[in-house]
């Protein structure tokens, strides 16, 4: 393999880990700060991209479609909160996985029953539409290193957010102590929805983004979210660093392992059985790697030690 | 405790009456909507071990589920094809018979839930819902990229498998067997509950640092749970297979376990017939809104959203009211 292809991988790698980032991010920040498990997080990624390719259809404006999916996403995460994920805070995690479960049923069901079961296509904008010659002779796609930049200022833009800003001081404070921020005055209802509607805007983001290169449609949450509770567990739930450094590592898991295990198999077996093998241990390499970082810390890279 | 007593009772008795009006109607399709019950059922009774009494959350059980239809599928398919599984070192063929299928079954599941148990049970809480999600993914992707045994299409059997003296074709015998499994096992259940491992595994999820000061060790009665647990839904699997003649990776899929744990939260978790409310309810709904509307989904979700919100302890508290 030239060092060239292998290098566009890792580029793909990274591409796929930081959306990743972006869906984990808000999960892990709605489980340090609430304490819940939100599987329907998913559902707001696709909400997001509805959105998007539903804007992006009328206007034909990227920009504004990105930033509907982000406030759409926003909004319907606050709705969300507000009805059904308030009173789930005090419950075990067996009610929310299950009302969560209940809400993706909702979402997925009334998505296909507004839109349809046919895939809705975003385009990438005409902008964005090119290659770009990297140092080295790699040509990479334009919007990939578009949405490499998208997500590393979003991960500097949490750090600010959490280190720097009074809403951060909450936040933080809420992961501490709800009972003692509560009695300095803030107002921890709406805080929590705020984080949350936080969370489902940029798995909302992440939809629309990642939408413009798959197809939209219904279910497309699911993997999405399997993968980003696989990124929160690696990296140690409610730690937003952890969450980065999961996503790049499942990220490049996925991706390289997808093309150096059949080149690795090819060592041992002929070329067919070796393109079976390697595409079969390549699917379950990240659940592999979650398996182990379990194994060796119970609670993730950066989590809480018990 | 007598309401519950009258509520189980009730429900014995419509697993006889419902197919027995079906048989007099002459409505097969009756028969095969109550067998699809009873396997899931089956199933749930399996998690409702692992969950109810050990406080286990596995959002995993698809792996035993789906371990369970395959067992029956590559062990079918080698026989209808006359293929050996493995000629070197000792010759396995395939079987067409109930009774070493149902045995394949529950060994297969029942290892893959102590390998599981053995890596999964060093972690608890959140941890251990993701972990169980994450070896399902597992499964779920090595069977949909395996093509050995049809990869995503999945693996189809022409005949449903043979057992003694039945004809499993006719559909109230095949559901006579699995009702004989389902009444087995929830009495099966009944003395776990009772014995004094039922016990000790209820106390080490209530207290498990007193369990642990009296000399019993939490993780090991946990992993005795989650492989009977296993073991069970596995069984349930083949039968499930069986039922379609058909076993695919749907069948390991995390939806899968979702919905296995539906059944359970439905019907009323630790409740000995919950499981069996909760299949029976959800089969009837499915079948009833799915009648209604396309989007029938949209409403098990609210039924689900509102028995979670506002129902305490499922069908089984609702109506028999809360445990003493």
């Amino acid at each position: 393999m030239s060092p060239i292809l292998l290098a566009e991988q890792v580029l793909n790698g990274l591409q796929s880990g930081v959306m990743l980032f972006l869906m984990a991010a808000g999960l892990t920040l709605i489980f340090g700060v609430m304490g819940l498990i939100n599987l329907a997080h998913g559902s707001l990624y696709m909400v997001g991209a509805f959105a998007a390719a539903t804007v992006a259809g009328l206007t034909g404006s990227f920009v504004l479609a990105l930033v509907t999916a982000l406030a759409g996403a926003a909004l319907a995460g606050a709705l969300m909160e507000v009805v059904v994920i308030r009173r789930l805070y005090a419950r075990d995690h067996l009610d929310q996985v299950l009302a969560t479960f209940a809400l993706i049923l909702i979402f997925s069901e009334g998505t296909r029953w507004a839109f349809g079961s046919f895939p809705l296509y975003l385009d990438t904008p005409d902008w964005l539409s090119g290659t770009v010659q990297l140092p080295g002779g790699i040509t990479y796609p334009a919007y990939r290193l578009a949405l490499i930049g998208v997500g590393l200022v979003v991960g500097v833009g949490l750090w600010w957010l959490n280190a720097r800003t009074r809403l951060g001081i909450r936040i933080r404070a809420g992961e501490n102590d709800r009972e003692m921020i509560a009695a300095l005055g803030v107002d921890i209802g709406r805080l929590y929805t705020l984080v949350f509607a936080l969370g489902a805007g940029l798995a909302g983001l992440a939809g629309a983004l990642v939408g413009a290169i798959q197809s939209v449609q219904v279910g497309m949450g699911e993997p999405v979210l399997i993968l980003a509770f696989v990124v929160i567990v690696i990296g140690g739930i409610g730690s937003i660093r952890g969450a980065l450094i999961g996503a790049l590592l499942v990220g490049l898991t996925g991706t390289l392992g997808s093309v150096l295990l059949p080149e690795l198999f090819k060592l041992f077996t002929d070329a067919s059985s070796a393109a079976t093998l390697g595409s079969a241990f390549s699917s379950m390499a990240i659940y592999v790697l979650m398996a182990g970082v379990l194994i060796w810390r119970p609670t993730g890279l950066f989590g809480a030690r018990s | 405790m007598t309401r519950e007593r009258l509520l189980n009772a009730a429900l014995v008795l419509a697993l006889f009456a419902v197919p027995a009006w079906a048989l007099w109607a002459d409505e097969p399709f009756t028969i095969t909507l109550a067998t699809r019950a009873v396997i899931f059922a089956l199933a749930a009774v399996g998690l409702n071990i692992a969950l109810g009494l050990g406080g286990l959350v596995s959002l995993g059980h698809a792996v035993f589920f789906g371990i369970g239809g395959y067992a029956m599928g590559i062990l079918a398919s080698h026989a209808q094809n006359y293929t050996p599984i493995m000629e070197a070192p000792f010759l396995i063929e395939g079987t067409k018979s109930m009774p070493i299928i149902w045995l394949v079954a529950v060994l297969a599941s029942g290892l893959a839930a102590w390998l599981i148990g053995l890596l999964s049970l060093r972690t608890s809480g959140v941890y251990f819902i993701m972990i169980t999600l994450a070896f399902g993914q597992m499964a779920y992707f090595f069977a949909t990229s395996w093509p050995t045994y049809g990869g995503e299409d999945g693996l189809s059997i022409y005949v449903r498998n043979g057992f003694p003296g039945l004809n499993t074709l006719v559909p109230i015998q095949f559901y006579g067997i699995c009702l004989a499994w389902l009444l087995l096992v929830l009495a099966l259940n009944r003395a776990l509950m009772r014995s004094r491992f039922g016990l000790a595994l209820n106390a080490a999820r209530q207290v498990p640092d007193r369990v642990r000061a009296v000399g019993l060790d939490p993780p090991r009665l946990q992993l005795v749970a989650l492989v009977l647990s296993g073991a069970i839904t596995g069984l349930a699997g083949a039968l499930f297979a069986d039922l379609n003649r058909f076993v695919s990776p749907t069948m390991l899929s995390w939806q899968m376990s979702g919905e296995i744990m539906v059944f359970v939260i439905i019907g009323g978790v630790a409740r000995l017939f919950g499981p069996v409310a909760g299949a029976g309810f959800y089969v009837l709904i499915e079948h009833w809104l799915g009648g209604v509307s396309e989007y029938w989904q949209i409403f098990l979700g609210l039924v689900l959203l509102l028995v979670v919100l506002f129902g305490k302890g499922g069908l089984v508290g609702m109506i028999a009211g809360a445990r003493k």
